[in-house]
């Protein structure tokens, strides 16, 4: 038994692979969705903000991450996006990621689609501009200039519809970054302290914490917090997709993490115990 | 460009513009720089038959691809990709962006999922009172993050919020103060001239 115990301590990796390989791949394929539990505050936040603005407002979204990112951000950005159509906002969308071009396309196509939005009149693609904080500073004085008035597709911005009624970020209601990266920040001292403009972030879950200290000095009015704060937006909106579904496997990898853990500290506790008595 | 942030006056604006120009050209040329320097290196491995140079060649031939894609059938609807696969609509660089690149990235992030959890079995033992308290903070936060951990204790997302909200806030701060500070006597430092060593000094 005493051995059986101090084996706990050095379990092969591969057993390790093997199970969380299960555990992530078994809920996906039984589709099994567990109740996604107590909404968190800094969710509800973004998604009531976007509920008390007027009808037709503008809403920026920078899809700033790869496909790397894309299982933890894609399925809170097209909730977001859902969100900001079924309330009749318009919706702005750019990258400051070299790949977030057809990030956008997933995320917005799709669901601009399938709620019959049309292109130039309720959503406009500016797409990637290298830059970065450059990019941010030049929108707060002409957003139409910095684009060099020409979209993701080549079309003229200034014949746009919807373009008509957007200068600068005084005419954006709300600028909501999707991203894997440092941008939210840029995003927050640029945009937000030098602009005013109201910013909320959707981001992974090991980038929250850098996040958190924003949020609560109300420099961002929300946040969602990686795979579990796209299953929360997901329903908020009444549209469980992809981030409800994949809490569950979240939820069985994290319990046997856990268990793993609790079994590498009594094989730690058993060998301590055994050398102490040898001793 | 501090100077006109306080100050918005027509000459410091005029500037100011201009300056974000030349930002945002530099930074497209940066790219370039960077494309410039990644067929470089990769080219040079190759070249002198570094040990896993055929890494670099599948490098240069996966971006050779992409660019060919790109320039070639461009980025707009209706190009070789939708006559690669009629459930795919879409260029070839769409094509080869959606059933290449995503696939290979997000299985490269997902190798996470796999180390952390060997990870987090290997280093998490309660050695001391100061692991103890990381254990079980990495305990709470695991629980607090998945709808299992409220089925299990009722509060747990909201003990979950309270760690995020307080005590991580805090130690962020901290970090974030510390930071400021260090930049800001660093920046001092170079201005003043008392810090040479990037000069090579």
């Amino acid at each position: 038994m005493g051995e059986l115990l101090r084996k706990l301590e050095s379990i092969d990796r591969r057993w390790i692979y093997l199970v969380i390989f299960a555990a992530v791949v078994i809920p996906f394929l039984m589709n099994l969705k567990l109740p996604v539990g107590k909404h968190s505050p800094s969710t509800t936040a973004v998604h009531d903000y976007i509920e008390q603005l007027p009808p037709g407002s503008v809403i920026q979204m920078s899809f700033d991450y790869s496909p790397a990112s894309m299982p933890e951000l894609e399925p809170m950005a097209k909730a977001v996006v859902r969100h900001a159509f079924e309330e009749n906002h318009r919706i702005l969308a750019m990258t400051l990621h070299p790949q977030g071009a057809l990030m956008i396309r997933r995320a917005l196509d799709e669901v601009a689609t399938d709620l019959n939005k049309e292109y130039g009149v309720d959503y406009v693609d500016v797409g990637f501009k290298p830059g970065g904080v450059a990019v941010i500073l030049g929108m707060g004085r002409d957003i139409i200039r910095v684009f060099e008035d020409m979209d993701a597709r080549g079309e003229k911005l200034s014949a746009m519809p919807m373009m008509r009624d957007v200068a600068d970020y005084d005419d954006i209601a709300l600028m909501i970054d999707f991203a894997a990266n440092s941008l939210p920040l840029a995003w927050i001292g640029y945009a937000h302290e030098r602009y005013g403009l109201q910013i909320a972030a959707g981001v992974t879950a090991v980038m929250a914490t850098d996040l958190y200290p924003y949020w609560k000095s109300e420099q961002l009015v929300g946040l969602i917090n990686g795979l579990k704060g796209a299953a929360e937006y997901e329903e908020l909106v009444g549209a469980p997709g992809f981030g409800v579904l994949g809490m569950s496997s979240q939820s069985i990898a994290h319990l046997l993490i856990i268990l793993f853990i609790i079994m590498g500290n009594i094989g730690y506790f058993v060998t301590r115990r055994a050398s102490q008595n040898r001793t | 460009m501090i100077v006109q942030f306080f100050v918005p006056h027509a000459v410091g604006t005029q500037g100011y513009e201009l300056l974000l120009q030349w930002a945002r050209i530099v930074g497209a040329f940066a790219l370039v720089l960077g494309i410039g320097s990644l067929f470089r290196t990769h080219w040079d491995k190759i070249r002198r038959r570094r040990p896993q140079y055929g890494y670099s060649a599948v490098t240069l031939l996966s971006f050779g691809l992409m660019v060919w894609a790109g320039i070639v059938y461009g980025t707009g609807e209706g190009g070789l990709g939708q006559r690669l696969t009629e459930m795919q609509n879409g260029t070839a660089f769409e094509w080869l962006f959606d059933n290449v690149q995503v696939p290979l990235d997000a299985t490269m992030f997902s190798l996470l999922a796999f180390f952390i959890a060997s990870a987090a079995y290997r280093t998490f033992r309660a050695r001391n009172v100061e692991a103890t308290l990381l254990l079980v903070t990495a305990v709470i936060v695991m629980l607090g993050r998945v709808p299992i951990g409220e089925m299990i204790y009722e509060k747990m997302p909201e003990v979950y919020e309270w760690i995020m909200q307080y005590p991580a806030v805090a130690g962020k701060r901290g970090i974030l103060f510390g930071v400021a500070l260090g930049s800001i006597a660093t920046s001092l430092r170079i201005i003043l001239g008392i810090e040479r060593s990037h000069l090579g000094g």
